[in-house]
């Protein structure tokens, strides 16, 4: 609209109306359409990178979870389609229950345990003392090591017999005989929950340290001056100012334990008896082990599923904290 | 015209998805499809020796063999635990190797798929080999792979504390159970195993389930339940640390070289380790049998050679000679005594057990030893699972040794 306007009164007064006018108008779509091209092109690259390397596997898992997709298929390509047997065969699995239920334990000891120690950590360093900065960048460690390295190592300490942490407790008086950390079946799964919180703690902290950068000292300021200090203090301006982060944080946490597969398989590999088998560690054993690609998939597309719902939940919530 | 302009720029985009797979495949494909006909200068091969000194044995001999037929070797080592995926992606994408090594227990499951050529196609000489290995190169009647060399597991003793204890290597279940107690004290337990949960734990568990005649394809037997039985009260009497439920076989060998324990179920390949630690006097029996009159029966390890079908003759031809010169009489001999495995052949089997007293015991477990895809060929990895599981559900006593087979075998 502006633009027809524009230009009707930047016509030359020699020029005969009408014709010079719908040249422009022309030469205006002509530029418009290359703009738009140009704007295509650009967006091209991003495409076809999430096409081929999100969309595509995204496509084929769900495609192969209706398919009888064993080793020949790789040779032969023919992979005979089954509807949703896959899916009953691996829901109706007696193993199916046990693994739900121990990827809710794991998901949700997890995150209740990084962010709580997360945000103690992130409201301690917020605090100027000497070493701040150095003893924060040492907190990252975890973060930075391979996770097949952190397992073993914990595979280690946790041993029954000769591992670092029953010598220590044992040095202390607490216990006689080693406790079977990895190799009992009511404490594995917590122990397991133990190393993955010592994972996340980083992520949580960074993040979470992150937010509480971001809220005005004045704040509290006022805050104390209305009486309210240390832990309602907290109450009132740090947690609800940090609220949008600890969304994101939460969310996001639980997309990244719902999938944890290495530390588990390097740590205890689902055992003993099954009593660390989550849903991934249950999908990687029937794709890469029994090699039933077709129900391994099935199991891969429930996992996506329940990220799908959190996912979901972390963009409403990353929206609300963008509309705030 | 606006439309005509986008549909332009999603046909270019269109274009640019279907050019990159194109692309990227096009990378993939290597020298083994070309060169139909002619004269093959070249053979490739992949396995899994990766590490020393396996990489270099294992490469002079394929070296040594390719200069005898004629060609260069180019050779590919992958780490033991990918080899399985990079053959699954080189079938799809049709550049198998003119000369693959497989796991045993893999080789059926691989030939099922109809990559590999059946080796009577090359007239390659398949006597005097024992049942045992044949059964794991074989599939639907036609023998795919032959393995130079072939291992199992036996128990492995500390000289020095049983004779402290006076205790001499059992040879029957009641004999282990009684001495294992009675090497067990303080930080030192009488035996090490491996019962995690992994083909491993399964492979460990094999001895003790097919002397006292139990079988794989329906583990709910009462032979299978008495094994069960054994290795559960091991852990449960703490001759045997409850740790086993996650220990690896060369955490097992760790524990046996600090003398945490007394005893061990290991496999030759462990010799050389043990052998770094001067001041350790061992020795290998065979692992304890239920009756004395019982025969031990192993489980059958070793890595076969097999032909992929390539789809060129000439060089398939050529692969043949390769794999059948990796297990000519004088390499498999040559190969066994460098790796502390056993030569597949029977008829080698005195020769080599009179130069190699250490591997003596092994020799002659091989000659009975079963392969453990003989029975259920590929629906052995599934089977395996089970059995593994039913180790683990009873050692946590969970459930005792007869329901947790019997819920392990309906699953």
């Amino acid at each position: 609209m502006s633009a027809t306007v524009e230009l009707t009164r930047r016509q030359p007064a020699s020029l005969p109306p009408g014709t010079g006018n719908s040249r422009r108008l022309n030469r205006r779509w002509n530029h418009r359409r290359r703009e738009r091209l140009y704007q295509w092109m650009f967006l091209v690259p991003a495409v076809a990178y999430l096409a081929l390397f999100f969309g595509y596997p995204v496509a084929k898992n769900v495609i192969m979870g209706f398919q009888e997709y064993s080793t020949s298929t790789f040779y032969t390509g023919e992979a005979p389609w089954v509807g949703l047997q896959n899916y009953v065969t691996v829901v109706t699995s007696s193993l199916f229950t046990t693994s739900l239920v121990n990827t809710a334990l794991f998901t949700a000891g997890s995150i209740a345990g990084q962010f709580v120690i997360g945000l103690a950590l992130a409201v301690f360093f917020k605090r100027k003392f000497p070493l701040n900065g150095v003893l924060r960048s040492l907190l990252l460690l975890p973060w930075l090591l391979p996770l097949i390295v952190s397992s073993a190592v914990w595979r280690w300490i946790l041993d029954k017999d000769s591992g670092a942490l029953n010598n220590f407790l044992g040095g202390l008086g607490i216990i006689d005989t080693g406790v079977p950390w990895l190799t009992s079946t009511s404490l594995a799964l917590a122990a397991v929950v133990g190393v993955n919180i010592w994972i996340g703690i980083p992520f949580n902290v960074t993040v979470l340290y992150g937010g509480l950068q971001d809220i005005p000292d004045e704040l509290y300021e006022a805050a104390s001056l209305d009486g309210a200090t240390g832990w309602r203090a907290f109450q009132h301006v740090t947690w609800p100012m940090l609220r949008p982060v600890v969304s994101v944080v939460l969310v996001l946490g639980v997309v990244y334990t719902l999938k944890v597969l290495d530390i588990i398989l390097g740590l205890t590999n689902g055992g003993p008896a099954n009593s660390t088998q989550t849903v991934a560690t249950q999908s990687y054993a029937l794709s890469f082990q029994e090699f039933k690609f077709g129900e391994g998939a099935a199991m891969g597309n429930i996992l996506v599923l329940i990220s799908l719902v959190f996912a979901v939940l972390y963009l409403r919530a990353n929206r609300r904290a963008v509309d705030e | 015209m606006k439309s005509a302009f986008s549909s332009k720029t999603i046909a270019l985009a269109v274009t640019a998805l279907a050019g990159l797979p194109l692309a990227l495949s096009g990378c993939g494909s290597g020298s083994a499809t070309a060169g139909s006909g002619g004269s093959v200068t070249e053979i490739s091969v992949v396995d899994y020796y990766n590490n020393e000194p396996d990489k270099t044995i294992i490469g002079d001999t394929l070296a040594a063999c390719g200069t005898k037929a004629g060609v260069t070797i180019k050779r590919e080592t992958v780490p033991g635990k990918s080899l399985i995926a990079k053959v699954l992606q080189q079938a799809s994408s049709k550049t198998l190797p003119d000369v693959l090594m497989l796991d045993n227990p893999d080789l059926q499951q691989i030939a099922g798929t109809g990559a590999l050529a059946p080796l009577s196609d090359f007239k390659i000489s398949t006597d005097n080999y024992p049942e045992g290995i044949l059964s794991a190169g074989t599939y639907k009647d036609k023998v795919y792979g032959l393995a130079p060399t072939v291992n199992t597991i036996a128990l492995f003793y500390n000289k020095d504390l049983l004779a402290k204890a006076g205790v001499t290597p059992p040879k029957t279940w009641d004999e282990l159970k009684a001495a294992a107690a009675q090497l067990t004290s303080g930080g030192q337990y009488g035996l090490a195993f491996n019962a995690n949960a992994t083909y491993e734990g399964t492979w460990q568990f094999l001895p003790v389930m097919w002397s006292n005649g139990g079988d794989e394809k329906n583990i709910a037997t009462p032979e299978t339940t008495e094994a069960l039985q054994l290795w559960t009260d091991l852990v449960k009497s703490r001759s045997v640390s409850s740790s086993a439920l996650n220990w690896t076989q060369a955490d097992v060998k760790d524990q046996f070289l600090a003398r945490k324990a007394a005893m061990m179920v290991n496999g030759p390949w462990q010799i050389p380790s043990l052998g770094k630690d001067a001041s350790l006097q061992y020795g290998v029996v065979n692992i304890p049998v239920k009756d004395a009159d019982q025969t031990a029966v192993g489980p059958l390890g070793g890595e076969v050679w097999t032909v992929p079908q390539t789809g060129n003759k000439a060089r398939q031809a050529k692969a043949a000679e390769i794999v059948s010169c990796m297990n000519s009489d004088e390499n498999q001999l040559a190969m066994a005594k460098s790796r502390n495995t056993i030569p597949s052949k029977t008829s080698l089997a005195d020769t080599f057990a009179a130069e190699n007293p250490k591997l003596a015991t092994f020799t002659e477990l091989v000659k009975t030893a079963r392969a453990r895809t003989g029975q259920l060929g590929e629906e052995w990895p599934g089977q395996a699972q089970k059995i593994y599981t039913a180790i683990q559900t009873a050692l946590t006593d969970k459930a005792a040794p007869a329901d947790a087979l019997k819920q392990a075998q309906g699953q």
